[in-house]
C-alpha cells in the first residue's frame, strides 16, 4: 500500500509511511480529497539527509482514522503544485515554499504565510510585502494595521474599495511569529514544552495542551488515567464556553449593542474564575501537564460547576433571547459576510468556519479522545455562512457544551493513585494528535530522531486553513462590516504565526 | 424596551466596589514567598522552565516567573504562592523576591516622573500594542475594561490611536516583524507618554526568551514606567499597578 492509516493519537515507526516518488505523491493526494468526507489535516515538509521529506496527512471523517504518505524531494527541483488542482492545499504549499525556498512550476499565488525568522529567501521582509492594487481613479486603498484599534493581536488588513462598498481583501499576517516550532527543539525541558504549548495561542490554551499531552503520551507509550481524561475533555468545553461567551459580548460590541455586550461580557467571568478556582489562572495555564495533575477535579468543584451554570444559564437565555429577536442587531448579522458552501469547499475551512456553511467539520465526533468517545459528539451546522450563522452557532455550542458538562461531572473517576512511570519517548518515530479547539481542528505532529529527541515538531492551528474566508466573506459588503465580520470569525493571528 | 429594562434592573451591581481590598476567588497565583529552608538547590533550579530561579539566596524573578506552580509543587517546603495580586512595581529589582522576604512589592515614588501624576492622575488614555502576545493578556487587558472591573471609572482607558495616547502597554515579548510598527506607533504618541510592559513575555520574553524570531532592541533605550508581571496579568494587578502609579505623589 502506499499509505499507512493510522488513529488519532498514533504512534508509529516514521520508516513505516511508505516513501513515494513525487508525482504518484501527488495523484495519491489530491483523489483522497475528491471524497467530501475526507480533507488534508496536515502537510509539511522537513529537513531530511540534504534534502527535503514531505508528509501528508488526510484524515478521512468517516472511518475515522488518517492517511499518511510520504515524499522525498531536492528542496531546488521544480515541482508541480497540488494546488494546481485543487485549492484547499494552497496553504500548506505556501508554506512550504516558505520554509525551504521549493519552487512550484505552476502554484497560482505563492504568497509569504508568516516570514519566518528561518525562511528560505532572506531578501523579503513584512514590511515591503507588495500588495495585489488596481490602478483606478475610482476605486481606494484602505490599510488597516498591524496595530488594531481595539485591543487585539496584529495583522495587516488591505481593503480595496469602491466608496463604501468592499471589492477585494488582503490579508497579511506573521507579525506574531515567535518561531515557537522551533523552540520546541530547542527547549529540551518537558515543562518548557508544554508551556511552550500553553503560549501557541492564549485562548485554546485547552486545546493545543490537550493535543501535545495526547500526542507525549502516545510518544512515549503512555495511557492516561480516566481522571486526567474527564480533566482535560472538562477543560476544552470550558474554554469553549468561556470564549463563545466573550465573542458574543465582543459581536455585540461590533454592531454598538452595548447591552448585549455588557451582559455576555460579564458572562463570561465567572466561566473564567471557575478555571481560577479549579487551577489557579483564569485562562487554564498549569492545569494540563503529561500524565499527572496538579489540580484534581473532586466532586466539590463538580457542584460548584452545576451551581454556576444553573445561574449563567438563566442570564444566558434570557440575553440570547433579546439579542436573537432584535431587528437592530439581526439587519447587521444577517447576509453579511457570507462564505456560501462551495466556497468554503474550495478553501477548505474546518471547525466552525466550515459548519457555519454547511460542511461537517468536528474532531470531536469524526476523530474522538478521551471522553469525546462517550460522549458520542453530534455537531451543530448551520446553513447560511452569514454572520448570524457564526453567532447562531456559538449561541447552540454554549448550550451544547454545558450539557456535556453537565453529564461529565456527574460521575467523577477517582484520581489515579499508582501513576505509571513516564518512559521515555520512542526513537525514529511520528505521532499524529488531533483536537477540536473552539475555532477547529489542531493538528500536532512529531517525529522522533534515533535517540528519541524531538527532530521536528509540526503544528497547525484551525486558522490556518480559515483566514482566507475572512478575506472572502467581506467581498461586496461595506466596509463598516468588516469589524463585526472579522469578529465573528474570531480567527487566531498568533496561531497562524506560530 | 421593557425586557431590555428586565435585564439591566436583574443585572444589577456588577462591578467590584474597591478594587484594591478585592479578594481573588481560587487558588491565584501572585507574589511567592520562600522560605529558609535548606533544599536541593540544583534540583530547584532545575524545576523552572524559564530560569526565573537563582540562588544565593534563593530568589524567583517575577519578570520571568511564568506562574506555572510547578517549583511550589516540587518544594512545598520551600516556595508557596500567596494570593497577592498587587504585584506590579516600576522597579525591576523589586521584581525578585528574595527568600526569607514576605514584604508586598509595591511602586517606588522616586521613579515616578512628576509629569505622570500631574498629567494623568485623572485621565489616563493607553495604546495597546500587542508584539507578538498571544491573546491571554490582551483577553485579561480587554476584562480590564468590563463591568466587573471597570477600570473606565477611573479615568483610565485605551483609545484606538496613538496619537490620542498618554502611554503604551505592550504585550508579548516583542517580534523581530512587529519591532518597526511598535517603534512607529510609540514615536507617534505624543509627549509625556509612558511605556508598561504587561505579562512575563514582554517583561523578559517569557518562554520565547532566545528565540531568534525576537528583536527587543525597543526595550534598551527607553525607561519602563511599570511592570505588570503574570502569565496572563490579573486585571487586578493591571489596575492597581496603574493606580499606584497615576496617583503617588512623590
Amino acid at each position: 500500500m502506499n499509505y499507512i492509516s493510522l488513529k488519532n493519537n498514533q504512534t508509529i515507526p516514521v520508516s513505516n509511511i511508505p516513501e513515494l516518488d513525487y508525482a504518484s505523491f501527488l495523484e495519491l493526494n489530491l483523489s483522497f480529497v475528491k471524497s467530501s468526507s475526507c480533507h488534508c489535516v496536515n502537510y509539511f515538509g522537513f529537513p531530511h539527509a540534504g534534502k527535503i521529506k514531505l508528509i501528508c496527512s488526510i484524515a478521512d471523517d468517516e472511518l475515522q482514522s488518517v492517511r499518511v504518505s510520504s515524499s522525498v524531494v531536492d528542496a531546488k527541483q521544480p515541482l508541480p503544485s497540488f494546488t494546481k488542482q485543487n485549492l484547499v492545499f494552497e496553504k500548506f504549499e505556501r508554506e512550504i515554499h516558505e520554509n525551504f525556498g521549493i519552487p512550484y512550476k505552476d502554484h497560482p499565488w505563492l504568497k509569504p504565510v508568516r516570514f519566518p525568522f528561518n525562511q528560505a529567501n532572506k531578501k523579503i521582509g513584512i514590511a515591503d510585502y507588495p500588495f495585489f492594487n488596481i490602478e483606478s481613479e475610482e476605486l481606494h486603498e484602505v490599510g488597516v494595521g498591524p496595530i488594531h484599534a481595539g485591543i487585539i493581536e496584529p495583522g495587516h488588513f488591505r481593503f480595496i474599495c469602491n466608496g463604501e462598498q468592499i471589492l477585494h481583501l488582503e490579508i497579511q499576517l506573521g507579525y506574531q511569529h515567535r518561531g515557537i516550532e522551533q523552540l520546541f527543539l530547542e527547549k529540551k525541558k518537558l515543562l518548557q514544552r508544554i508551556t511552550l504549548a500553553e503560549n501557541i495561542s492564549g485562548d485554546s490554551v485547552a486545546g493545543h495542551t490537550t493535543a501535545f499531552v495526547n500526542l507525549w503520551e502516545s510518544l512515549c507509550n503512555y495511557q492516561p488515567g480516566k481522571d486526567l481524561q474527564l480533566a482535560r475533555t472538562l477543560a476544552m468545553e470550558l474554554e469553549r464556553v468561556a470564549v463563545h461567551t466573550g465573542d458574543l459580548s465582543a459581536m455585540c460590541t461590533d454592531v454598538a449593542y452595548q447591552l448585549g455586550s455588557a451582559v455576555f461580557g460579564r458572562l463570561r467571568t465567572p466561566v473564567i474564575n471557575f478555571f481560577q478556582k479549579w487551577c489557579g489562572n483564569r485562562l487554564a495555564k498549569g492545569l494540563i501537564r503529561v500524565g499527572k495533575t496538579n489540580f484534581p477535579f473532586s466532586n466539590e468543584l463538580g457542584d460548584e460547576l452545576t451551581k454556576l451554570f444553573d445561574d449563567f444559564e438563566k442570564d444566558f437565555e434570557g440575553m440570547s433571547e433579546e439579542l436573537f429577536e432584535l431587528p437592530s442587531a439581526l439587519a447587521r448579522f444577517e447576509k453579511t459576510g457570507v462564505i456560501a458552501t462551495d466556497q468554503a469547499a474550495t478553501i477548505g475551512t474546518v471547525g466552525m468556519s466550515a459548519r457555519m456553511s454547511g460542511i461537517s467539520r468536528d474532531i470531536r465526533s469524526s476523530h474522538p479522545h478521551d471522553f469525546y468517545i462517550e460522549l458520542q459528539h453530534e455537531p451543530i451546522i448551520k446553513h447560511h455562512g452569514d454572520v448570524y450563522s457564526r453567532a447562531q452557532i456559538r449561541k447552540e455550542e454554549i448550550r451544547q457544551s454545558i450539557r456535556y458538562i453537565r453529564q461529565l461531572i456527574q460521575n467523577v473517576p477517582q484520581e489515579t493513585d499508582n501513576l505509571q512511570q513516564l518512559s521515555s519517548p520512542q526513537p525514529n518515530s511520528f505521532t499524529i494528535a488531533l483536537t477540536e479547539g473552539w475555532r477547529g481542528e489542531i493538528c500536532h505532529c512529531a517525529i522522533t530522531d534515533e535517540t528519541g529527541e524531538l527532530a521536528h515538531y509540526k503544528i497547525k492551528d484551525p486558522s490556518f486553513h480559515n483566514w482566507l474566508a475572512v478575506g472572502l466573506a467581506v467581498r461586496n459588503n461595506e466596509i463598516s462590516d468588516f469589524p463585526i465580520c472579522n469578529k465573528s470569525f474570531d480567527l487566531s493571528y498568533c496561531g497562524h504565526d506560530l | 424596551m421593557l425586557d431590555n429594562l428586565k435585564i439591566l434592573l436583574h443585572q444589577g451591581k456588577q462591578y467590584i466596589p474597591d478594587v484594591t481590598t478585592a479578594k481573588v476567588p481560587g487558588i491565584f497565583r501572585g507574589r511567592p514567598v520562600i522560605s529558609m529552608e535548606k533544599v536541593n538547590e540544583t534540583a530547584l533550579i532545575d524545576v523552572c522552565p524559564t530560569n526565573a530561579i537563582s540562588i544565593n539566596p534563593v530568589c524567583i524573578d517575577l519578570g520571568k516567573c511564568t506562574f506555572c506552580g510547578e517549583c511550589a509543587f516540587a518544594f512545598p517546603n520551600k516556595i508557596k504562592f500567596t494570593t497577592d495580586y498587587k504585584i506590579a512595581t516600576n522597579d525591576p529589582g523589586k521584581l525578585i523576591i528574595k527568600e526569607g522576604h514576605d514584604e508586598s512589592i509595591g511602586l517606588d515614588p522616586e521613579l515616578i516622573r512628576a509629569e505622570i501624576y500631574r498629567c494623568f492622575s485623572g485621565s489616563l488614555k493607553l495604546r495597546q500594542v500587542s508584539a507578538g502576545g498571544d491573546n491571554s493578556c490582551e483577553l485579561e487587558l480587554n476584562a480590564c475594561g468590563n463591568v466587573n472591573f471597570d477600570m473606565g471609572r477611573f479615568g483610565i482607558e485605551f483609545v484606538a490611536s496613538p496619537r490620542h495616547a498618554d502611554g503604551i502597554v505592550i504585550t508579548g515579548p516583542i517580534t523581530t516583524n512587529m519591532a518597526e510598527p511598535l517603534q512607529i506607533c510609540y514615536d507617534t504618541i505624543p509627549e509625556p507618554k509612558i511605556i508598561i510592559l504587561a505579562g512575563t513575555d514582554a517583561i523578559s520574553g517569557g518562554i520565547f526568551e532566545g528565540s531568534k524570531a525576537l528583536n527587543r532592541g525597543f526595550l534598551t533605550r527607553y525607561k519602563i514606567d511599570l511592570y505588570v508581571p503574570g502569565n496572563p496579568i490579573h486585571p487586578l494587578t493591571f489596575i492597581n499597578g496603574i493606580l499606584d502609579l497615576i496617583k503617588k505623589r512623590k
